[in-house]
């Protein structure tokens, strides 16, 4: 039985680092205890699904994610609730090396216990998160109140980021008219919560939030919330967006939505460690998805991974 | 003639000042130290070794009424290196002055106030760019008013080229920051005062060793900025439309190895500011030679003003018109920089002006940094006695019992706290807090002046760190970008056998190494620390960089978070021997005490015993140019604290 389990399980923050550093070790004796610790921490170990709210935050370069990051920590920290937050920043192609910055933007008290911050270097991943983003949010969950998944990028990350969140906020500015399209071209996923940063721009802010409704609408997704927010002084809407958050966390279907991420979580495992060959002999991705659809819903990451491989050799 | 001096509290640098002037300098040019700079008292956990460090520490009135003493105020021209917290100072300055009996309209001087290149380089800023660019409009717009012969803000160019600018981007940086700064002014003042308004504006510029290229600069510049009063302000008055600027030479070029020759450099690039009439600079301010060991003393800088004595008494320089005056050479030079300064400028206009546009230049400047830097390693680039003649023989300057610098007693941090406990202990709060309100109100109306209420803050007291911290809350806490990300990564030959280590390791370790690259205090040049994060994510290891200012206390939970396998920690403020210590402490408590920790900055090698004594694993100094070997052994040092074999 997983140390780290039963830290988590106990409520205890600080074992946070040493889960980081298990789930992106790629040691082989780290990845066994890391599958255990996916066991033990599993709904079926459990006997519920973990309890916090992870929520994805994604959206293009330079729109202000970091200081609205800084405002929701404070208002989820005012709410009483404690905040892991995973912030997914892109590797250098060449030299697999990166610039991870993003921490020292989200304001926060370096002493308060209840805040945890990890860097993560999307590696040679496409589409938005790091190898053990997913893993870590899972293990996080047990624990803190909420896990956020920050992702750098449009029209594909907010993908992955829905695999692994209960709820994706995606943020743009006013005067982004990339993502009207990518909205409407369907190259972009429609997220449970849009987030127009810059209120206080006010008109060029308001016509955003016209033009993104209306889309919507046409989209026949006028259920979305859209919320424009404020994050420097005064900052405005911080609360109207966490009630948002909230709102979409409580009418969700949350033992679906985390057994489609698991299962996703188990597909991008098998995928990293078989790539396309492997994918091909399980007849393709949504084969494989369909296949899985169709597994005991109680199996774990680990299991399913294991259930993948066997499939591949039967 | 004057050099940049101050220290430890008012009453030495008072001391200090009067000597100088004895000496037979001119004016006054006061530094004050990071906590007064940025905003906070000396009692503030951030101002922690740092309280006098780099300048004089100035809490109020009081204060700046003890540094003034016995200085005749309505004769002197004084020069203050101060950019956030400047609208504070002038409005010392005027109430110490006014306790003085001298009326504002008979100041005169100079207030640094140049926020766009603290975002750039220096990193003293205290506020985000849009208030920022308020306060220094509200500066220029109260003393082209009260105080007509101050120089109400000094556009630095200097500090551009201390970050790596190109002698374009130098001139177009700058010229884009005076464009925003005087638009943001023409807003705040009658139409008819821009023409006194633009002449008021002078340059604060940088000279470096390339002395006939640097000259041509200067020249472009004028030809710029007269065009610029002509076709953007509309000025007609020549006297108003002339290129007035004042000279620090270069730093940047000066060395660690053999310092010596930088007496040399500085003679160099004294003539490119002095040669040729028609640019030369009306104040020049020479660093000492051994400013990349530590802080000057008295005589170091005693040196530095003889030499401008000589240049000016002794040489012929200033007998002639302008020897360049038809030269082809100096004048191809010059059409070429105006061309491309006039190019670069389109390109920020592009992104609507210098404040929009802070990003794209921090890291166009740490790109053009990188690529200096990668140059010297090459051996393409040739600096005496550090990348090419290392040969030396001992050198009998820097063999004094001192090291050959100045050593700041610590207990002045101590004594400074205490005086500031006394101050506050004697003075009217009611007065006080009435003051603060009244500040708080006007900071939320920006149709309002700020200087007023600044003035009415000093009378009542209010010390430097509640003003701004009055407009902290009112107009929210700001991170300058560090320009570390966009930087292109080092051709792949330099680096290659290095990433091959970096890859081997990581497996070793079982994930990439990571490496928390950290600037502790209120040091904001970050130079240095930019280079090594940029060089270490070239290297293909995962780096956290969060830019400059960070307690220990935050590095510490950074470093615990982040699961890093090492710290670099880089200061070049002088505080070291406190703040160090502190981040190692800080590291136990969060029980990450075995992470090993390396240190970068300008260190006197007596502090460095200290330093790897109290558990620090190396400690590099400028003489460490070699970015390659320096992160072959922070590799290597992570290798051996984890048992990876070599």
């Amino acid at each position: 039985m997983s140390e780290l389990a039963d830290r988590l399980r106990a409520g205890d923050l600080s074992a946070a680092p040493a889960v980081l550093n298990l789930m992106e070790s790629r040691a082989p004796g780290a990845r066994s205890e890391a599958a255990e610790l996916l066991a033990a921490i599993s709904p079926a170990s459990l006997g519920r699904e973990a309890a916090a709210h992870v929520v994805g935050v994604t959206g293009p370069p330079g729109v202000g994610k970091s200081s609205l990051l800084s405002r929701l920590v404070a208002a989820w920290r005012a709410r009483g609730r404690s905040v892991a937050v995973l912030a997914v920043d892109p590797s250098s192609r060449r030299s697999g090396g990166s610039l991870l910055g993003d921490r020292a933007r989200i304001d926060h008290d370096p002493a308060d216990k209840q805040v945890f911050i990890r860097s993560m270097a999307a590696g040679d991943r496409l589409g938005g998160l790091a190898p053990a983003t997913r893993a870590a949010a899972e293990a996080l969950a047990v624990a803190f109140d909420v896990v956020v998944i920050e992702t750098v990028g449009v029209g594909q990350s907010e993908t992955e980021v829905a695999d692994a969140a209960d709820t994706v906020a995606v943020v743009i500015q006013p005067g982004s008219g990339d993502v009207l399209q990518f909205l409407k071209a369907g190259i972009m996923e429609v997220p449970d919560v849009l987030v127009v940063t810059k209120a206080d721009l006010g008109r060029v802010a308001e016509r955003a939030m016209s033009d993104l409704r209306s889309a919507l609408g046409s989209l026949g997704a006028s259920d979305t919330r859209v919320v424009a927010v404020s994050s420097v002084p005064p900052p405005s809407c911080i609360d109207e967006l966490l009630d948002a958050l909230d709102a979409h966390r409580d009418r969700l279907d949350l033992r679906a939505r985390r057994l489609w991420a698991r299962r996703a979580h188990a597909l991008a495992e098998f995928a990293a460690e078989y790539g396309e060959h492997g994918l091909r002999s399980l007849g393709g991705r949504r084969q494989a998805q369909t296949w899985l659809a169709e597994l005991d819903p109680g199996l774990d990451v680990p299991a399913l991974v294991r259930q993948l491989q066997e499939r591949t050799r039967g | 003639m004057r050099t940049y001096a101050g220290h430890s509290d008012a009453q030495r640098s008072n001391e200090l000042y009067r000597r100088n002037l004895a000496k037979g300098q001119t004016g006054l040019s006061v530094a004050f130290d990071l906590p007064t700079q940025t905003g906070y008292d000396p009692d503030h956990e951030l101002a922690r070794g740092e309280v006098g460090k780099v300048g004089v520490s100035i809490a109020h009135r009081g204060d700046m009424r003890t540094l003034l003493h016995d200085i005749p105020l309505d004769k002197m021209n004084t020069s203050m290196t101060i950019n956030a917290t400047a609208a504070w100072l002038l409005a010392l300055y005027i109430v110490a002055a006014e306790d003085e009996g001298v009326a504002e309209g008979q100041l005169q001087g100079t207030t640094q106030n140049d926020i766009l290149k603290e975002y750039l380089s220096r990193g003293t800023y205290a506020f985000p760019p849009g208030p920022s660019m308020r306060l220094i409009a509200d500066t220029i717009a109260y003393t082209v008013t009260h105080v007509p012969k101050w120089n109400p803000i000094n556009i630095c160019s200097y500090h551009l080229q201390e970050a790596g600018a190109t002698p374009v981007q130098e001139i177009a940086y700058s010229m884009s920051n005076a464009i925003a700064v005087l638009d943001a002014v023409r807003d705040r003042v009658e139409e008819s005062l821009m023409g006194e308004v633009f002449g008021r504006i002078s340059f604060f510029v940088n000279a470096g060793v390339r002395f006939v290229e640097e000259h041509a600069k200067l020249r472009a510049m004028g030809q710029l900025w007269e065009a610029l009063g002509r076709e953007r302000y509309g000025v007609e008055d020549p006297r108003q439309l002339r290129f007035r600027y004042g000279v620090q030479v270069n730093s940047l070029g000066l060395t660690e190895a053999q310092p010596e020759n930088n007496v040399y450099r500085i003679a160099l690039e004294a003539l490119a500011v002095t040669l040729g009439r028609d640019a030369r600079a009306r104040a020049i301010q020479l660093p000492a030679w051994n400013e990349a060991l530590g802080l000057p003393r008295p005589w170091d800088q005693q040196w530095s003003l003889r030499l401008q004595q000589i240049l000016a008494y002794e040489t012929d320089i200033l007998e002639y018109g302008d020897i360049f005056e038809g030269s082809k050479v100096m004048d191809g030079l010059v059409v070429e920089l105006v061309q491309g300064a006039r190019h670069e400028m389109e390109r920020v206009a592009d992104q609507g002006g210098a404040v929009e546009a802070v990003d794209y230049m921090k890291a166009a400047l740490v790109e053009s940094h990188r690529e200096r830097w990668q140059r010297i390693e090459s051996g393409e680039l040739t600096v005496v006695g550090m990348n090419r003649f290392q040969e030396t023989e001992p050198s009998p300057l820097t063999a004094a019992d001192d090291g050959g610098i100045l050593v700041v007693d610590p207990a002045v941090e101590q004594e400074r706290r205490e005086a500031l406990e006394a101050w506050r202990a004697e003075r009217d709060e009611g007065k006080v807090r009435a003051a603060l309100d009244a500040l708080a109100r006007v900071a939320k109306d920006d149709g309002e002046n700020i200087m007023p209420a600044s003035i009415a803050a000093a009378r009542a007291g209010v010390t430097t760190g509640e003003w701004s911290q009055t407009l902290r809350e009112a107009f929210g806490e700001y991170r300058a970008p560090t320009g570390v990300g966009e930087a292109a990564a080092v051709s792949s030959d330099d680096v290659a056998e290095l990433r091959d280590e970096v890859e081997r390791v990581s497996e070793a370790l079982g994930r990439r190494l990571k490496f928390l690259v950290g600037k502790p205090g209120l040091d904001g040049h970050s130079n240095g620390a930019e280079q090594i994060a940029v060089r270490a994510r070239d290297a293909g290891m995962d780096v956290v960089y969060e830019g400059i200012r960070l307690t220990p206390s935050q590095i510490a939970t950074s470093a615990a978070q982040e699961g890093v396998h090492v710290i670099g920690l880089s200061i070049l403020s002088g505080s070291h021997a406190e703040l160090i210590p502190a981040v190692l402490a800080a590291l136990k408590e969060a029980g990450a005490g075995e992470i090993p920790v390396v240190v970068g900055g300008i260190i006197p090698e007596a502090d460095a015993a200290a330093l790897r004594e109290a558990g620090v694993a190396a400690v590099y100094t400028p003489k460490d140019w070699d970015l390659n070997r320096m992160m072959r052994d922070i590799v290597g040092l992570v290798a051996e604290r984890n048992s990876v074999p070599a």
